[in-house]
């Protein structure tokens, strides 16, 4: 659906996006992850033809953005990083002013922007001015004029920054529901948000893409050994310790905190080891309660910051001075 | 052209859910009738006297009150227009909503069309208010209604002008103020550039004096069109709008 070939992005004084490739298949959500800076806005930009690639090839549904860019716009729906709306506009009018431009047929103007009234829940604010809206109702409506046109792909950027929790749950699961009959690609600095939204990740970071995969995938990646905390209680540390490095396939224990009776422990495993099992059993076995047992470390998060840190110290400097010119 | 509409109908409708439609509107009301006021009343007197001093030859109306009136009303264009046009893209651009409009499947020329065509809306509105003053003169009065015609065509040409123009000052900047100034200062210039072939026959003034919006109007508000007046309008016109569009192009290019 969407196909990125060697796309580079140069401004008058940096390189935003450096010679990156990636495809999405129908149907996907892929996550777009990234620092601020690294070139998610900018290679949106690319793929919604409002820039256009210093070299390499983008397409959407089969569309170059250069060449036949309007066909691209018509499949298109894009949600910018500050939603584009008419302060002085209603709701309604704004949605009927966007309906138009996307060249939705006079008769259905009116269907339709009842319809994604509905679905972004901005129904019962309709005729409200756009500039009295909150913050969380403006998402809703750039998102409602995103989708209005029904396009095959939309692009997002940022789609729930700057909501409250609560607010950002119910982006995720409106974007959820959307995923579906649109191919979807949604850019954001927020990891959880991609682990339960997304079934691939991009990332990227100063303009090249370091990792390109599903989330499991990722997670799989690099989980060759195992870490896993657990707690124990009615035990003393020393001995427990012992216990636990005698179990099949640990590597190391690391005794942590200890407070009311309960001690706490990190256990390594050798790699291709799953030790969990044999630890559970260990410790009941030796008559002791055992409160907590999980696997700790490796969240997306971790996943994320090993792989943008390795360039960020090599080229410290030049990337802030190119951060606050990206901005 | 169905895009042009939408997009002209959205730049009229938000003048005027702004106050900048209202006080344009009234300010031009003022000073129109202000100088409506004070032709009027000098052509009555003059009228007067030469009655009282047995002049048989009627005075013209429209020589005394209305072409003098619509050359007044070119001059006070020039310091309304910038008004009118400085928010077109620069609005667009702070905002971000220009993403929205580039984004959208239309062409940049339908974008433009749309936006001049939707300030030339709201300058004939403003227009419209001298019309009242106009018709009281039908009312107590049988101008020749010939030259009042091309004299309305002559200013909606030269308005059409400066809000091309207008239109692309306002897509290099972000900011309405800036926009707006920079314009009015192109417009004065514009202006004074006639004032060169006052003091000076040399080709080269006469050149400079040509590029002058307000000398190509007086013809017009005389009940004369030229065609080398229609010409100077329609291609300066299409020139600014080309340059806008150049200038919007730019904007993806620069980003």
């Amino acid at each position: 659906m969407i196909k990125v070939e060697g796309l580079t992005k140069r401004y008058a004084r940096h390189v935003a996006v450096k010679n990156i490739s990636f495809e999405v298949s129908q149907g996907e959500i892929v996550g777009f992850l990234g620092k601020n800076g690294a070139g998610k806005t900018t290679t949106m930009r690319v793929l919604t033809c409002f820039l256009p690639p210093t070299a390499g090839k983008a397409s959407v549904a089969g569309f170059d953005v250069l060449e036949q860019s309007l066909e691209v716009k018509k499949r298109i729906g894009y949600l910018p990083e500050t939603p584009p709306l008419y302060p002085e506009m209603e709701i309604s009018t704004y949605l009927t002013f966007v309906a138009k431009l996307k060249g939705i047929p006079a008769g259905e103007i009116k269907k339709r922007v009842d319809e994604v009234c509905e679905r972004t829940a901005i129904a019962d604010v309709k005729n409200t001015i756009i500039g009295k809206l909150s913050k969380g109702y403006r998402q809703r409506v750039g998102l409602a004029q995103a989708i209005i046109h029904n396009p095959p792909v939309l692009i997002l950027d940022e789609p729930t920054s700057g909501l409250d929790p609560e607010q950002q749950r119910e982006a995720r699961h409106l974007i959820a529901s959307l995923s579906g009959d649109h191919t979807i690609i949604l850019s954001t600095h927020i990891l959880s948000e991609v682990e339960q939204s997304c079934s691939k990740v991009i990332i990227i970071n100063n303009g090249e893409i370091v990792a390109s995969d599903t989330v499991a995938n990722l997670h799989h990646r690099r989980r060759a050994t195992e870490s896993v905390r657990i707690e124990v209680s009615g035990a003393p540390a020393s001995q427990v310790k012992q216990c636990l490095e005698k179990v099949a396939g640990v590597a190391s224990v690391e005794s942590r905190e200890s407070r009311d009776g309960l001690e706490a422990f990190e256990v390594h495993s050798l790699e291709n080891y799953s030790v969990r099992p044999e630890l559970a059993r260990a410790i009941v076995q030796s008559g002791w309660n055992l409160t907590e047992l999980r696997t700790v470390g490796e969240s997306l998060e971790e996943i994320f910051l090993e792989l943008t840190k390795s360039e960020t110290s090599a080229s410290k400097d030049k990337d802030k001075e190119e951060e606050v010119v990206a901005q | 052209m169905r895009n042009v509409f939408t997009i002209c109908a959205k730049e009229l409708k938000s003048y005027f859910t702004s106050p900048i439609a209202y006080l344009l509107m009234a300010l031009f009301g003022l000073i129109f009738g202000y100088f409506f006021f004070s032709a009027t009343v000098f052509f009555v007197n003059q009228g007067l006297r030469a009655q009282l001093g047995g002049q048989q030859q009627p005075m013209s109306i429209n020589d005394y009150v209305i072409s003098p009136l619509l050359g007044n009303a070119s001059v006070v264009g020039l310091f309304l227009i910038p008004l009118i046009s400085m928010r077109l893209f620069a609005e667009e651009k702070r905002t971000g909503t220009i993403e929205l409009l580039m984004t959208s499947p239309i062409s940049d020329w339908e974008i433009i069309l749309g936006k001049w065509l939707g300030a030339m809306s709201m300058y004939l509105c403003v227009l419209a208010v001298s019309a009242l003053n106009v018709a009281l003169l039908f009312a107590w009065g049988r101008p020749d209604w010939r030259p009042i015609l091309t004299g309305y065509l002559g200013l909606i040409l030269q308005g059409g002008t400066v809000l091309a123009i207008g239109t692309f000052i306002s897509t290099t900047t972000k900011n309405q103020i800036i926009a707006g100034a920079a314009t009015f200062s192109v417009c004065l210039l514009l202006w004074v550039l006639s004032w060169v072939s006052s003091y000076n026959d040399a080709g080269w003034a006469q050149a400079v004096a040509y590029c002058s919006i307000l000398t190509h109007f007086e013809p017009f508000s005389k009940g004369i069109i030229d065609t080398k007046d229609l010409v100077f309008y329609v291609s300066a016109i299409f020139l600014a709008l080309f340059l806008t569009s150049r200038s919007l192009e730019s904007l993806r290019w620069r980003a």
